[in-house]
């Protein structure tokens, strides 16, 4: 039983070393924390769809350790994405900037938003119109009277 | 009317346009922000001795195109694009120069030695710093030069068709330019 335990600890001390390893944390927890931020933002240009937090890639790592020596250094959240961005172009950033060139990526959805709207709204301003069924033609409305029995 | 039941049609259209370009676009091409920039500020020691082995200078060239590869010996596409390194270094008018990134120099050295040695200088990025100066996101990566200036970059191994389509006229035409 104990043995058991022992074993259990083991299990779970090596999984909690293995989160998010890095050799060479901040040691003031601010300041980790911030860079944890940044490194949240940029992407890992290796494995492209993961945070730079997120990969072991080589680069991921060598990142890393570039975020935390600028932090450390006194630079803004801002000095240290552009470091990145003027290197690796918009395309490190998780969340692309709103400019020009990304103007359909950001608008894009509000444009289909406007256009569904539009059309919803048309359909249902036509549909009275069109759910009435073509008036009866005399010979129908002979008919009809026939059926509810309603001659005099 | 009849216009209108095309509609979805021309939307379909639209859509499988959109995703053909789309699907075909390679993802490990990441668009270049050096492009038409000068190159970064390094200065990297050489596989053998002390000193300087690439730096800043010796892309201020004004009579050459540039060529800058970074290589490693463990890289496995680097094996790749060996043959057609050693043909860019063999054409007049062009310089090329290695950088090592992130490999011990001896094993640069002796990858060299069994492959042969196609550039005329190389520097030896051991810690990988200056690769991320210049954007480098892996080996190898290829960069045309032109007065200081970066104006190509290859990203991944240079096969023969991409020797044919975009190397070689990139390197044709940045000629041409130096004439006028």
């Amino acid at each position: 039983m104990r043995l058991l335990l022992i074993g259990l600890f083991m299990m779970f001390s090596l999984n909690a070393a293995a989160i998010g390893v890095d050799e060479d944390r901040l040691s003031i927890p601010a300041q980790e924390a911030r860079a944890q931020n940044i490194m949240k933002q940029l992407r890992c240009l290796v494995c492209q769809n993961q945070s730079i937090v997120e990969s072991d890639a080589g680069l991921a790592v060598d990142l890393r350790a570039i975020v935390r020596e600028q932090v450390l250094a006194g630079q803004s959240d801002e000095q240290i994405l552009d470091f990145m961005t003027s290197r690796y172009g918009d395309w490190i950033l998780l969340k692309p900037p709103f400019k020009t060139a990304t103007l359909l990526l950001w608008l894009g959805p509000i444009l289909l938003l406007l256009i569904g709207g539009f059309l919803v709204f048309r359909y249902i301003r036509q549909k009275p119109e069109k759910a009435m069924p073509p008036p009866l033609n005399p010979e129908e409305k002979e008919r009809l009277k026939h059926i509810m029995g309603d001659e005099e | 009317m009849s216009v209108k039941r095309f509609i979805p049609l021309f939307v379909f259209a639209g859509i499988f346009v959109a995703f053909m370009i789309g699907l075909t676009l390679n993802p490990r091409e990441v668009p270049s922000a050096l492009i038409n920039k000068a190159p970064p500020e390094f200065s990297l020691p050489p596989l053998e001795g002390a000193g300087i082995g690439l730096s800043n200078n010796d892309l201020m060239d004004k009579e050459n195109i540039i060529i800058v590869n970074f290589f490693a010996s463990w890289c496995g596409p680097c094996r790749v694009e060996h043959p057609a390194l050693e043909q860019l270094g063999k054409i007049p008018g062009v310089k090329l120069y290695g950088i090592a990134y992130k490999d011990r120099p001896k094993n640069s050295l002796s990858f060299l030695k069994s492959l042969g040695n196609p550039y005329s200088k190389i520097g030896a990025d051991l810690k990988g710093r200056a690769a991320i100066n210049w954007g480098v996101t892996g080996t190898p990566e290829t960069f045309i030069l032109k007065d200081g200036i970066i104006r190509y970059q290859h990203i991944g191994p240079i096969h023969d068709i991409q020797m044919t389509d975009n190397i070689l006229p990139t390197l044709r035409q940045l000629a041409k330019e130096n004439g006028s």
